[in-house]
C-alpha cells in the first residue's frame, strides 16, 4: 500500500518587511545583510494572524481541493510550530474545528523548532498506513520572531502549509522517508521567553549542514536513484543561501531548487518552511514528477521525503490560490508598523 | 467577552453556519429560532445551514476611532457585507488598502482572530473576509 | 382614555460636568420641573427614569429607586420604574408614565431621565454606547455605534446622493441653534470648513458629525389633563405617540437609508393626534451622527425620500425655516447624555409651545414633535405635543 499527499494548501500573509528597513533602525547595512542571506524580503503577519489563523486558512485550502473528501474522515489533525499562540492549549482543536473533523478524531501541536510539520507528516503517515485513519492532516505553521537587531530579524517570517495525509488517491506518493536526529543545541527559546536565541555560527556545520546532508544522503541510498533524476528538490530554508550550497554538494542544480525557494521573497517560515516550498512546486507539477525534499529542525534533526507526483493532480479542484500569487501579493511595512503588529511595542496595560 | 459566550457560538462565527426555514426558504445569519418572514409557522422547521463565504459589500466604513480591543487594527475597515445566500451580517474587511473598498465589491471569508481577553486571557477567532479575486 | 399634558419643565446644563454626580443631576432636573409645574412632591404618584447605562458609566443600577430617595420622597415610598430602551429610553419613559395617567392609575407622574458618562473614559464611553447594537453580531467582529451610523451614511450617499457637506450643513445649522441655548454643551457656531476638516470618527464621518458624551439631566412632570389647569395656564398636550422597533442589527433591515422604526412611530403618533407633518413647526430630533438627522426628515414625511440632504443645505430645517429642527442644538450642540436626551426634547418642545424659547422662538408653533432613537435605530419614538388651547 502506497501512502501519499492527498491534497495541499499553503498560506503567506500579506505584508512584508525588506533587510534594508530592518537595517536602518539597527544600524546595519540592510543590504547587505539581504545579499548575505540571499532574502529580499519577509512576510509579516497582520495583527489579527497567527500560527491558528495561518493554519486554518492553508487547511482549508487543502480540503477545498479534494471535495471528495469528508472533513469527518480527516482523523488526525497535528500542527507543528515553534510559535503556537498558546503554550497550554492546543492549535490544533481549533483547526479541528474550523474544518469540522471534530470531535471524532484526534488532535495535538508539534514542536521541533523548523521541522515540526515534517514530523506531523510522518505521524500521519504512520497513521493512515495502519488503517487507524483514513486520513491525516499535518501542519506547518509560524509566526516566526527573531529578537529585534538579531540576525534573525532579518529571517524569521510567517506562513503555513497543510498536507492531507493518506492512501486514498494521494496526488503524490511519499516513495521514502527518513530522520537524522541528535541532540544538537543551536536554537532553542526558553520557557517564558519572548525571542529565541541561537549559536550563531554553530548553527551551520554542526547543525543545518550536518544533519540536511545525513539525511538526504540516507534518503538517496533508499531511494536508490540520482539526483539528476529528480524534478525538483526542496530544503529547509533558514536563508537563501544554506539550501543551494547544500544542494550544490549533494550534486543538485540551482535549477531544481529554484521552484521551492520562497525563503528569497517571504523569508523563513520555519515549521512552514519546506512544506510552503513543496506547495509552490505542487502548484506547478505534473504527473510523474520527482521531488526531493529535506526539513531541518534545530535541536536538532532531518526529516526527509521521496515524493512521485501522480495522475491525481490533475483531478484537483481549483480555486485556492497558489503559492505565486500570494508570494507576489506583497504590501511593504515600514519598521514602526512592523513592530506594532508584531507586538515589539510595549503597551499600556488593559 | 465570557468564554463560554464565545464558545457557544463557534459554529456560526468559524463556519459561518445560519438557518434555513422549512417553510419558506429564507436564509438568516445568524441562526434564527423562528423565521422572521413565516413566524410560529416555521418554528421547529428551522434547519441548520453553511453558507458559502462568497458575498458583496453593501455598505462599509473605514473606522479610525476604535475600541481598545481594534487599537492594533486601525484604520480598518467595517463592512455590511451580503452573502450570496441572501441574507446579510456585519464583519471587516481585511488584506485591502481602505481606499480601494467599494459598495458591491465582492469577498469571500477568511479566518482571524477577533479579539482576545486581554494578554493571558483566551482569544477569540472568526470570520473576516477578504477581497475575492 | 385621558389626555396628558406637560405641566413642568426643568433640565440641568449639559455638558462635561466634573463636579456633579449622578445624584446630583437627576435632583437638579426634577426639583426645577417640580418648582415649574406648580406641585408639590407629595403631589407626586410616581416616579418614572429613562436611563440607559447606568450600570456600565458608574457601576449603579436601581436608579429608579436612588432617584426618589435622593429627592427626598423615600418616605413616600412612591412607585418608580426606571426604563432602558437604548438612546429612547427617556421617551420611552415619557410614554409609559402618559399611558399610566391615561389608564387612569396615575394623576401627576414626574419622568426624569439622566446619564453621568464622563466617569469613564472616551473609549469605554463609545464601548458603552454600542452595546446597544448587537453585541454578539456586530460589536465582537469591530463595529462601532459610529461606525454603524458611517455605513448608513455611506449608503446614502450611494443611493441618493447625499453629500458630505450636506450632512455637515446639520452640524453648522445645530451649532447655530445651540450657540442661542444657555444650557447647550457647545454655545458657539461652527463653520462647514470646521466639520470637513475634523478628524475621521468612522469614514465618512468626523468628530464633528457627531454629538458629543455629555453629563446631564432633564425633567418632565405629566398630568391628567382635567387636573393641569390646577397648576398652570399654559398645558402642553401630548397629542400622540407612537413606538416602534425594528431588527436589532443594522445589516438585518430592509432599508439602511431608512429607519423603518421611525417611519411606523411616525405614523402611529401621527395617526393618534389626527395630524400630518405639515402641521409640525418645531422639531427636536434624535442628531446623534449628522446623518441621523437627514434620514430623520426624510422618514417623518417632513422631506421625500433621498432629499433630507439638500433640504438642510437648502435650510428648509434652519430656525424659522419650513421646520424648525432641533433648536435647542439638537444631540449634537446641546448635548447627549443618552437617559436625557429624550426628555430633553421634550423639554424644548413645551418650551417653543409655550413661547418660552426666547432668542430661538419659533414663531407660531402650535404642534411640536420629538423623535428619539434607541440603538442604530432598532427602537423609535415620536411624540407630538401642541398648545392646549
Amino acid at each position: 500500500m502506497t501512502v501519499g499527499i492527498v491534497s495541499y494548501g499553503g498560506y503567506v500573509p500579506r505584508y512584508r518587511i525588506t533587510p534594508e528597513v530592518i537595517g536602518a533602525v539597527w544600524g546595519n547595512d540592510g543590504a547587505a545583510m539581504g545579499k548575505g542571506l540571499n532574502i529580499r524580503a519577509k512576510s509579516v503577519p497582520g495583527p489579527d494572524e497567527d500560527v491558528i489563523t495561518m493554519s486554518v486558512e492553508a487547511a482549508r485550502a487543502a480540503m477545498a481541493r479534494v471535495p471528495w473528501v469528508s472533513p469527518k474522515d480527516v482523523g488526525a489533525i497535528y500542527v507543528g510550530s515553534e510559535s503556537h499562540p498558546y503554550a497550554v492549549k492546543p492549535s490544533a482543536t481549533i483547526v479541528a474545528e474550523a474544518i469540522e473533523s471534530s470531535p471524532v478524531m484526534t488532535a495535538a501541536d508539534y514542536e521541533f523548532a523548523c521541522k515540526a510539520g515534517t514530523a506531523a507528516m510522518q505521524t500521519c503517515m504512520g497513521l493512515t498506513l495502519s488503517n487507524m485513519y483514513k486520513f491525516g492532516m499535518a501542519i506547518g505553521s509560524d509566526t516566526s520572531q527573531g529578537a529585534p537587531g538579531d540576525a534573525l530579524e532579518y529571517s524569521a517570517s510567517a506562513g503555513a502549509a497543510a498536507f492531507l495525509i493518506g492512501t486514498e488517491r494521494p496526488m503524490a506518493t511519499i516513495n521514502h522517508t527518513v530522520s537524522y536526529t541528535t541532540d544538537t543545541p543551536d536554537f532553542w527559546r526558553r520557557e517564558g521567553q519572548r525571542y529565541p536565541s541561537h549559536g550563531g555560527r554553530f548553527t551551520g556545520e554542526p547543525a543545518y549542514f550536518k544533519h540536511v546532508l545525513a539525511c538526504a544522503e540516507l534518503l538517496s541510498k533508499k531511494a536508490g536513484i540520482k539526483p539528476a533524476d529528480y524534478d525538483y528538490a526542496v530544503f529547509h530554508q533558514p536563508n537563501g543561501k544554506f539550501p543551494l550550497r547544500v544542494g550544490k554538494q549533494l550534486g543538485f542544480t540551482d535549477k531544481q531548487i529554484d521552484t521551492g525557494l520562497l525563503v528569497r521573497e517571504i523569508g523563513n517560515t520555519y515549521s512552514g518552511a519546506i512544506m510552503v516550498g513543496l506547495c509552490a512546486i505542487f502548484d506547478i507539477a505534473k504527473p510523474g514528477d520527482r521531488i526531493f525534499a529535506v526539513g531541518y529542525g534545530s535541536g536538532a534533526g532531518s526529516d526527509a521525503f521521496d515524493l512521485t507526483v501522480t495522475d491525481e493532480i490533475k483531478n484537483l479542484k481549483k480555486g485556492p490560490r497558489s503559492m505565486d500569487s500570494m508570494v507576489k501579493d506583497g504590501v511593504p511595512l515600514d519598521y514602526a508598523t512592523y513592530a506594532k503588529y508584531r507586538g515589539k511595542i510595549v503597551m499600556r496595560g488593559a | 467577552m465570557a468564554i463560554p459566550r464565545f464558545w457557544r457560538e463557534i459554529p456560526s462565527r468559524y463556519n459561518l453556519y445560519g438557518s434555513k426555514c422549512g417553510h419558506c426558504g429564507t436564509l438568516d445569519f445568524p441562526p434564527r429560532t423562528v423565521c422572521p418572514e413565516c413566524g410560529r409557522r416555521s418554528v421547529g422547521k428551522m434547519e441548520r445551514v453553511k453558507l458559502g463565504g462568497k458575498g458583496t459589500v453593501v455598505s462599509y466604513s473605514v473606522i479610525h476611532d476604535a475600541p481598545a480591543q481594534y487599537e492594533m487594527m486601525k484604520p480598518y475597515v467595517l463592512a455590511i457585507i451580503e452573502m450570496a445566500e441572501g441574507c446579510r451580517l456585519t464583519s471587516q474587511v481585511i488584506d485591502v488598502d481602505p481606499a480601494a473598498v467599494k459598495i458591491g465589491m465582492p469577498v469571500e471569508a477568511a479566518f482571524r482572530k477577533l479579539g482576545s481577553e486581554g494578554e493571558a486571557g483566551v482569544i477569540h477567532y472568526g470570520y473576516k473576509f477578504r477581497p475575492a479575486g | 382614555m385621558r389626555d396628558v399634558a406637560v405641566i413642568g419643565i426643568g433640565e440641568t446644563a449639559f455638558g462635561e460636568l466634573w463636579d456633579k454626580s449622578f445624584r446630583d443631576l437627576g435632583i437638579e432636573a426634577g426639583l426645577l420641573a417640580i418648582e415649574d409645574s406648580g406641585i408639590t412632591a407629595q403631589d407626586l404618584d410616581a416616579i418614572y427614569v429613562g436611563n440607559m447605562s447606568a450600570g456600565k458609566f458608574i457601576d449603579q443600577e436601581h436608579v429608579s429607586a436612588l432617584v426618589a430617595d435622593y429627592s427626598g420622597l423615600a418616605d413616600q415610598h412612591l412607585p418608580t420604574v426606571r426604563i432602558e430602551g437604548g438612546g429612547a429610553c427617556g421617551a420611552i419613559a415619557i410614554l409609559q408614565a402618559r399611558m399610566a395617567i391615561a389608564s387612569g392609575q396615575h394623576d401627576i407622574v414626574i419622568v426624569g431621565g439622566a446619564e453621568k458618562m464622563t466617569d469613564v473614559s472616551d473609549a469605554r464611553a463609545g464601548e458603552i454606547l454600542s452595546a446597544t447594537a448587537d453585541q454578539e453580531w456586530e460589536s465582537v467582529f469591530g463595529a462601532t455605534f459610529a461606525g454603524l451610523y458611517a455605513m448608513m451614511a455611506r449608503r446614502h450617499m450611494y443611493e441618493h446622493g447625499t453629500t458630505r457637506e450636506q450632512m455637515a450643513q446639520v452640524a453648522v445649522k445645530n451649532h447655530k441653534n445651540g450657540a442661542l441655548n444657555p444650557n447647550a454643551q457647545f454655545q458657539r457656531e461652527i463653520t462647514l470648513d470646521t466639520v470637513l476638516k475634523s478628524g475621521w470618527v468612522a469614514e465618512p464621518l468626523t468628530v464633528f458629525d457627531s454629538a458629543p458624551l455629555s453629563d446631564g439631566a432633564a425633567a418632565v412632570v405629566l398630568c391628567a389633563m382635567d387636573r393641569a389647569r390646577k397648576f398652570t395656564d399654559t398645558p402642553i398636550r401630548i397629542l400622540g405617540s407612537g413606538q416602534a422597533s425594528d431588527f436589532l442589527a443594522l445589516h438585518d433591515r430592509r432599508d439602511l437609508t431608512t429607519m423603518d422604526a421611525t417611519v411606523v412611530a411616525g405614523k402611529r403618533a401621527f395617526h393618534a393626534a389626527s395630524l400630518t407633518p405639515e402641521h409640525v413647526k418645531v422639531a427636536e430630533v434624535h442628531d446623534n451622527f449628522t446623518i441621523s438627522e437627514i434620514m430623520a426628515i426624510e422618514d417623518l414625511r417632513f422631506v421625500k425620500k433621498g432629499l433630507g440632504g439638500m433640504a438642510t443645505e437648502e435650510g428648509e430645517t434652519a430656525l424659522n425655516a419650513k421646520v424648525s429642527v432641533n433648536t435647542s442644538g439638537g444631540l449634537k450642540a446641546r448635548g447627549q447624555p443618552v437617559g436625557a436626551v429624550g426628555i430633553a426634547q421634550a423639554v424644548e418642545v413645551v418650551r417653543q409651545l409655550r413661547g418660552e424659547a426666547g432668542k430661538r422662538q419659533v414663531q407660531n408653533a402650535e404642534v411640536g414633535l420629538t423623535h428619539t432613537l434607541g440603538g442604530t435605530g432598532a427602537t423609535a419614538v415620536v411624540h407630538l405635543f401642541g398648545r392646549a388651547n
